[in-house]
C-alpha cells in the first residue's frame, strides 16, 4: 500500500479547528457550535472516504504515513490503520459530531473552551488508534486524558473534581507504567535489530524473542495500564465516578470510545507483541473478564442512579470484549471489535437519554421517575430501542458481537474449557434483568411524580443526534458483514499468530471430530 | 409460491413499520385494523399455496431453501437469512398464519377504542413477524432471532397496559418476568447452540444434522446439546421448572394470550424439539427426561386449574398442561403426534381465549367466573362454540383434541410405559373435569352476576372467528385419524411429515408389539374417564355447587396448596431472587465496591498523602537544622565505610 496523507489530514482537521475555534469571541456561541459540528464532520466524511479506499483484502498497515520526528532517538511522526483501527477511528469520528450537536443546550457555559477541549479530545483519541510508533502512542494517551480532565472538572455534577483527579490519576499510574515498559522495550530490542526504535511494526518481530521472564514483565505493564482503561475488575472503580459527575457528552465520549482505548490496546500490543505470554495468561484474564460481566451487571441491578446503572453496565459488557479478546479465536475476536462499535453505540445511546431527561428533570434518581411513556411516548421508545440494542436482542447490533465472542470463546483451545463461556453467557441474562427493571421503574406505572407533569417528549435536535446511531443499531443487527470485513483480514492475522500448533494443542472437551 | 416465502416474513414486518410509524397519526381504527390484519391474511395464503405446490411434489423434493442474504460470516461460521420450506415448517407456517390471521380480525373489534389500537396492531404484526423466522429459519442462529424476537414481543404485549395493576403487583412485573424467565431459557439455548458448533462446525440444520448422522460424536455430547437446547424450550414453552411466566402473562390482553399464550409462541419449544428430533434420537436419556418433565408438568398444571376462579387463569394453566402433553409426545419420540396436537390444541385453545374474551367483554372486563353464570342463554354463539372447544380440549370423539391426545397416550404407553399412560389419561380427566367446571360455572346454572352487568352477544367481527375456529377444532382431527382405524399408513398427518423424522425414527427404532386390542381398548378407557369426568362436573357444579365448598373447607391444606400453585412463585423469590438482590445490592456493591476496592484506592492515595505531609516537616526552611541534618548526614557515612570495610 503506497503512502497516503489522508489519516494525517484526519487528524489535522480537529486538531487545527480546535484552535480556530479560540479565535471566537464571547457571545458568538452558537457559531461556535456550528463551526465544531462542521469541523468534526468533515473529520467524519474523511474517514468515511478512508473506509472507501480501505482494502479489506489486505491485513497489513494501509494508509501509511511517517517522517521523522526526533532524529536523536529515531522517534517518527508514523501513523497507518489496519481493519481493527479503521472500526474504532470510524466510531470515533462518527460520536464526536452527534455528542458535540447533543450538549447545544446542556453545555452553556464556557462554550468556547468545553469546545476547544473536545476537539482535542478527538485528536488524542485517533491519535491513539492511527500510531504506529510507541512514543507517539504514548504522546495520544496521555494528551487525551487532559481535555477529558477539563471537561470532567468544569462542566460536571456536584462531585466533579473527586471523579477527575480518580480519573487522571488511575489513568496515569496505569500510564506510567506503560511507559516503563515501552522504553524496556525499546531498549531490549537494540541487540537484535542494531538500532534504538519504537517503530511498533518492526517491534512486532522482535519483542516475541524477549526471554521469557522479561516479556511476562513486559506484558502485566502494559496488560495493567490497558486493564484501567477498559477497566477490567477489580479496577473498575474510576468510572462510576467519572462516568456519573461527567457531563453527558463527556459520559458518552468515555464510553463511546476511551474505554475502547484499553481494549484496543490489549489487541494491539499485549497479543502481537508476546503471544506466547498472552495465551499463558489468557485463562487468568478471561477469569476477570468474566467477574467484571457478572460483577458489572450484579452491581448495575441495584444502582438507585440510572447513570450509575448504564455506568456499571459499562463494565459488564467490557468483560465480553476482554473474553473475546483472550479467547483468541477468529470468531471471538471478530465479535470483540464489533462489540467494541457495538457498545459504543448501543451505551453512548443510553447515556445520550439520560442526559435527555436530566436535563429535563434534573435528577437521576430512578426512583422520581415512573409512568413517563405517557408523558414521552418518543422517548419511551428510544430508550427501550437502545435498551434492546444493550441487552443483546438478534436483530439489533448488541447480538452479533455478544454471539460471535461466545460462539468463539466456546471452542477456544486458548482457554480449553467451555465453562468460562458458561458463566459468561449468564451476562445476558442479567442484562435483561437490570435495564429492564429500570425500565420497567422509569417508564412504565403511573405517573406518580407531580414534578413530572408537563414534561416534554425530544426535540427535533435530540432526534437527530439518535437517528444515525439508531441506523446504525439495526445495520450491525441486520448486516454486519458490512463491517465484519473491514476488519476479517487483520483479526486471521492476530489470531494466526497466536496459535503455535506445536505449544496449543486444539482439544477440547474430549471431542471427536472425525468422520466414519 | 414456495420461492416467495420469504414474503411471509417480510409482509408482517411491513405491517409492523407502517402502523409503528405512522399508526399515531392515522386516525381510523379500521385502517390500522385492516392493514395489520391483511398483512398476516396474504401471507397464510403464500404460506398456502407453498403447501399446495409442495404437495404436488414427490417426497424427495419437498425440501427447499430460499435463502436471502448472507447475516454474519465469520471463519466457519456463515448464517444467512434463509428460509427453510419443508413439512415441519409448512405446517407451522400454516398454523401461525392462519390462527393468526383469525386472531388478528377478532382484536378488529375486540380492540375498538383502546388508546393504543395502533401500537396493538404493529406488536402482533411484529409476533408474526418473529415467529414466521423461528419456524422457516434453515439455521439455529436465526431460529433464535425469532424466539429472541416472540419473547421480546410476549413482553411488549403483556406489558400492553403497561399502567395498570395486575393481581398483587402489576402488568410491568408480569412483563418483565415473562423476559428474564425467557432469557434464562435462552441462555440454555445458546450454550446449546456454541456446543452444536463446536461439534459440528455448523449451524446449519441441514449440516448439523447428516453430521449428527456421519460424525463419530460419543452419546454424552448428544446429551449436553439435548439438555441445553431444552433448557430453552422449558422457558418458551412453559415447562417445569420455568412454567411461572406464563399464568402471568395473562395480564395482556386477551387476544394476545390466543395467539402468543397459548396457539403458537408457547408451542416453539415444542417446534424446536421436533426440528432437532435427531439429536435429542442420538441422545436417549434426555428424551427420558423429556417426557417426565412433560407428564409432570402436564399433571401440575392440571391440578392447579381445578381451583383457580379467573377464567384466563384456567386456561393458561390449561395451556401449560397441554404443552406438557406435547413434550410427553416428544419424550417418547412419537414427534408428529405432537407437532398434530400442537395444531388442534392452536385451535381449540384459540377458541377458549377468544370465547373467553367475549365473555369478559361482554361482562365489562369481569374475569371471576364466580360471578358468571347462565350466560348461554345471553351469549349463544359464544356459549357454543366455548362448549365445542371445551369437548375438544377434553378428548371428546370425533373432535379433534380426541385423535391428538390419543395419539400421545397411545405412544406415551406404546414407547415410554403405564407410568406415563397413567400420567396423561389422569391430566386428561382432571382437563375434562376443569374445563366443565369452568364452563358450567360460566354459561351454565343460576345467574351470579349484580344488576349492574348486562351481559350481551359479541358482534360479528369477534363471533365469526369464533365460529371459524369451532369449525377447525371440529374438523381439525381427520387429517389424523389413527392406522388403528385407518389402516397401514391411514394417517395422512403422520405420512406428511414422515420424512422429517424419518432418521429420528430409524435411530430409536421403536417397535410396536402390542396389539390393536390393547390400543382400542386404551382408547375407550380415556374417553369413559373423560365422559365420567364431564359428568362429576356437571353433578358437583350444577346440581350441588355445596360440594366444592365443603371439600375446599376439609382439605384446606391441599386447596390451599393448589389455590397458591403450589407456592413455586414464592419460593422462587425467597430462594433465588431476593437473595441475589440483597447480596449485589448490600454486599458487592457498598461492601465490595464502594468500601473494599474503593478503599484499597483512596486509601492508597491517603498513604501517600500522610508520607508526604510528614516528610513535608523536614523541609522546615531552618538553616540550622539543614546544617545538623547534614553533619549527621556525613558522620553516619563515615561510620557506615568504616564498618563495611
Amino acid at each position: 500500500m503506497e503512502n497516503s496523507l489522508l489519516l494525517t489530514y484526519l487528524i489535522l482537521t480537529p486538531f487545527i479547528g480546535s484552535f480556530l475555534i479560540l479565535f471566537f469571541k464571547k457571545g458568538q456561541e452558537h457559531l461556535i457550535r456550528y463551526t465544531a459540528l462542521a469541523i468534526s464532520t468533515i473529520a467524519f466524511i474523511i474517514s468515511v472516504v478512508i473506509y472507501f479506499q480501505f482494502d479489506s483484502a489486505n491485513s497489513g498497515f494501509q494508509f501509511i504515513d511517517k517522517f521523522q520526528w526526533i532524529k536523536g532517538l529515531n522517534i517518527h511522526y508514523h501513523v497507518g490503520i489496519d481493519g481493527m483501527s479503521l472500526l474504532l477511528v470510524l466510531l470515533t469520528t462518527f460520536l464526536t459530531p452527534l455528542t458535540l450537536l447533543s450538549s447545544w443546550t446542556s453545555i452553556e457555559n464556557k462554550v468556547k473552551e468545553f469546545t476547544f477541549f473536545f476537539l482535542m479530545l478527538e485528536v488524542g483519541m485517533l491519535g491513539v488508534f492511527i500510531s504506529l510508533d510507541l512514543f507517539l502512542f504514548y504522546v495520544f494517551w496521555e494528551a487525551m486524558l487532559i481535555p477529558m480532565y477539563f471537561i470532567i472538572g468544569i462542566w460536571g455534577g456536584k462531585e466533579r473534581i473527586y471523579a477527575a483527579v480518580k480519573f487522571f490519576i488511575y489513568t496515569m499510574f496505569g500510564s506510567l507504567l506503560m511507559l516503563v515498559a515501552m522504553i524496556w522495550l525499546a531498549v531490549y530490542a537494540i541487540e537484535p535489530l542494531g538500532y534504538f526504535t519504537t517503530n511498533l511494526i518492526e517491534l512486532y518481530n522482535v519483542a516475541p524473542q524477549i526471554p521469557r521472564d522479561i516479556q511476562n514483565w513486559m506484558f502485566i505493564a502494559f496488560a495493567f495500564s490497558f486493564a484501567i482503561k477498559v477497566p477490567i475488575f477489580p479496577l473498575h472503580t474510576w468510572l462510576p465516578d467519572a462516568h456519573v459527575q461527567a457531563p453527558t457528552a463527556g459520559s458518552v465520549i468515555l464510553a463511546g470510545v476511551l474505554l475502547k482505548m484499553g481494549t484496543y490496546g490489549l489487541l494491539r500490543f499485549n497479543l502481537p507483541l508476546f503471544p506466547e505470554v498472552a495465551v499463558a495468561a489468557a485463562p487468568y484474564i478471561s477469569i476477570l473478564a468474566i467477574i467484571g460481566i457478572i460483577y458489572g451487571a450484579l452491581v448495575a441491578m441495584v444502582q438507585t442512579d440510572v447513570k450509575k446503572l448504564v455506568a456499571y453496565s459499562s463494565v459488564s459488557h467490557l468483560g465480553f470484549v476482554v473474553l473475546g479478546i483472550f479467547a483468541m479465536t477468529q470468531e471471538s475476536v471478530q465479535g470483540a471489535i464489533i462489540q467494541m462499535v457495538n457498545h459504543g453505540l448501543s451505551t453512548g445511546a443510553l447515556f445520550l437519554l439520560v442526559g435527555i431527561i436530566y436535563e429535563r428533570t434534573h435528577t437521576r434518581e430512578i426512583s422520581d421517575y415512573g409512568g413517563i411513556a405517557k408523558l414521552v411516548p418518543v422517548f419511551a421508545f428510544a430508550l427501550m430501542f437502545a435498551s434492546l440494542s444493550s441487552v443483546g436482542l438478534p436483530g439489533l447490533n448488541g447480538f452479533i458481537g455478544e454471539f460471535l465472542i461466545l460462539v468463539g470463546s466456546f471452542k477456544s483451545p486458548v482457554l480449553g474449557s467451555w465453562w468460562f463461556t458458561a458463566f459468561a453467557a449468564s451476562g445476558v441474562i442479567f442484562a435483561a434483568v437490570y435495564l429492564l427493571w429500570m425500565y420497567q421503574r422509569v417508564v412504565y406505572g403511573e405517573v406518580t411524580n407531580p414534578k413530572l407533569n408537563g414534561l416534554k417528549d425530544m426535540n427535533n435536535r435530540e432526534m437527530l443526534v439518535l437517528l444515525p446511531i439508531f441506523i446504525f443499531i439495526v445495520w450491525i443487527g441486520i448486516y454486519p458483514n458490512t463491517f465484519l470485513k473491514v476488519s476479517d483480514k487483520s483479526t486471521v492475522k492476530v489470531v494466526k499468530q497466536m496459535y503455535n500448533p506445536e505449544k496449543i494443542k486444539p482439544v477440547q472437551m474430549g471431542l471427536i471430530q472425525s468422520s466414519k | 409460491m414456495r420461492d416467495l416465502i420469504y414474503l411471509t416474513v417480510i409482509l408482517p414486518l411491513l405491517g409492523f413499520l407502517i402502523n409503528g410509524i405512522f399508526g399515531s397519526k392515522i386516525k381510523n381504527e379500521k385502517l390500522i385494523g385492516i392493514i395489520g390484519s391483511s398483512v398476516v391474511g396474504i401471507s397464510f395464503l403464500i404460506a398456502l399455496g407453498a403447501f399446495f405446490e409442495t404437495l404436488a411434489l414427490p417426497v424427495e423434493q419437498r425440501q427447499k431453501i430460499v435463502s436471502l442474504f448472507s447475516w454474519m460470516a465469520v471463519g466457519n461460521l456463515n448464517v444467512s437469512f434463509a428460509f427453510q420450506v419443508d413439512q415441519l415448517s409448512l405446517v407451522m407456517a400454516l398454523v401461525v398464519t392462519g390462527v393468526g390471521f383469525i386472531i388478528h380480525v377478532y382484536s378488529i373489534g375486540y380492540m375498538h377504542g383502546d388508546r393504543g389500537y395502533w401500537r396493538f396492531f404493529s406488536y402482533m404484526n411484529l409476533f408474526i413477524f418473529a415467529m414466521m423466522n423461528l419456524i422457516l429459519a434453515d439455521n439455529f442462529v436465526l431460529l433464535f432471532l425469532g424466539w429472541e424476537g416472540v419473547g421480546l414481543c410476549s413482553y411488549l404485549l403483556i406489558g400492553f397496559w403497561y399502567d395498570r395493576k395486575f393481581e398483587k403487583s402489576t402488568v410491568a412485573d408480569a412483563s418483565k418476568k415473562a423476559f428474564i424467565v425467557n432469557r434464562i431459557g435462552d441462555f440454555g439455548f445458546l450454550l446449546g447452540m456454541f456446543l452444536i458448533y463446536m461439534t459440528f462446525g455448523s449451524l446449519n440444520f441441514n449440516e448439523v444434522f447428516s453430521r449428527a448422522l456421519s460424525f463419530n460424536v460419543p452419546t454424552y455430547v448428544f446429551g449436553f446439546i439435548a439438555i441445553f437446547l431444552f433448557i430453552g424450550a422449558t422457558g418458551k414453552s412453559a415447562q417445569i421448572p420455568l412454567f411461572v411466566w406464563l399464568p402471568d402473562a395473562m395480564a395482556g390482553p386477551t387476544p394476545v394470550s390466543a395467539l402468543i399464550h397459548a396457539a403458537t409462541m408457547v408451542t416453539a419449544g415444542v417446534y424446536m424439539v421436533a426440528r432437532t428430533s435427531i439429536i435429542y434420537a442420538s441422545a436417549p436419556q434426555i428424551m427420558m427426561v423429556i417426557a417426565i418433565v412433560g407428564a409432570l408438568t402436564a399433571f401440575f398444571a392440571a391440578t392447579v386449574g381445578i381451583v383457580q376462579n379467573d377464567i384466563k387463569k384456567v386456561l393458561a394453566y390449561s395451556t401449560v398442561s397441554q404443552l406438557g402433553y406435547m413434550f410427553l409426545a416428544m419424550g417418547v419420540g412419537a414427534f408428529s403426534a405432537g407437532i398434530f396436537h400442537v395444531m388442534t390444541h392452536a385451535f381449540f385453545k384459540a377458541l377458549l381465549f377468544l370465547a373467553a374474551g367475549s365473555v369478559i367483554h361482554s361482562m365489562q372486563e369481569e374475569q371471576d367466573i364466580q360471578k358468571f353464570g347462565g350466560l348461554k342463554k345471553y351469549m349463544p354463539r359464544t356459549h357454543i362454540t366455548f362448549l365445542i372447544a371445551a369437548l375438544a380440549i377434553s378428548g371428546i370423539p370425533p373432535l379433534s383434541g380426541f385423535f391428538s391426545k390419543d395419539e400421545i397416550l397411545w405412544f406415551s404407553f406404546a414407547n415410554g410405559g403405564l407410568f406415563f399412560w397413567i400420567m396423561g389419561a389422569g391430566t386428561a380427566m382432571i382437563t375434562a373435569f376443569y374445563m366443565f367446571r369452568l364452563y358450567i360455572l360460566t354459561f351454565d346454572g343460576k345467574e351470579r352476576f349484580g344488576k349492574d352487568k348486562h351481559p350481551h352477544e359479541s358482534p360479528s367481527i369477534i363471533t365469526i372467528p369464533l365460529i371459524v375456529l369451532a369449525v377447525l377444532s371440529v374438523i381439525g382431527g381427520f387429517i389424523g385419524i389413527p392406522e388403528v382405524f385407518s389402516g397401514e399408513h391411514g394417517n395422512q398427518f403422520h405420512n406428511w411429515l414422515a420424512p422429517i423424522f424419518k432418521d429420528a425414527d430409524r435411530k430409536l427404532a421403536y417397535f410396536s408389539m402390542h396389539s390393536h386390542t390393547t390400543e382400542i381398548l386404551l382408547m375407550v378407557l380415556s374417553v369413559v374417564f373423560a365422559v365420567s369426568a364431564i359428568w362429576f362436573a356437571r353433578y358437583i357444579y350444577l346440581k350441588n355447587p355445596t360440594i366444592a365448598t365443603d371439600t375446599a373447607k376439609r382439605f384446606k391444606g391441599l386447596y390451599n396448596l393448589l389455590w397458591n400453585k403450589y407456592f413455586v412463585d414464592e419460593a422462587y423469590d425467597a430462594v433465588i431472587v431476593n437473595p441475589i438482590v440483597r447480596t449485589s445490592s448490600s454486599f458487592l456493591w457498598k461492601i465490595a465496591d464502594n468500601k473494599i476496592i474503593d478503599g484499597v484506592v483512596n486509601g492508597s492515595a491517603k498513604l501517600i498523602d500522610i508520607i508526604s505531609a510528614n516528610i513535608r516537616k523536614l523541609q522546615n526552611g531552618v538553616a540550622q537544622f539543614y546544617a545538623l541534618v547534614m553533619v549527621l548526614g556525613i558522620v553516619a557515612a563515615f561510620f557506615w565505610i568504616i564498618l563495611s570495610l
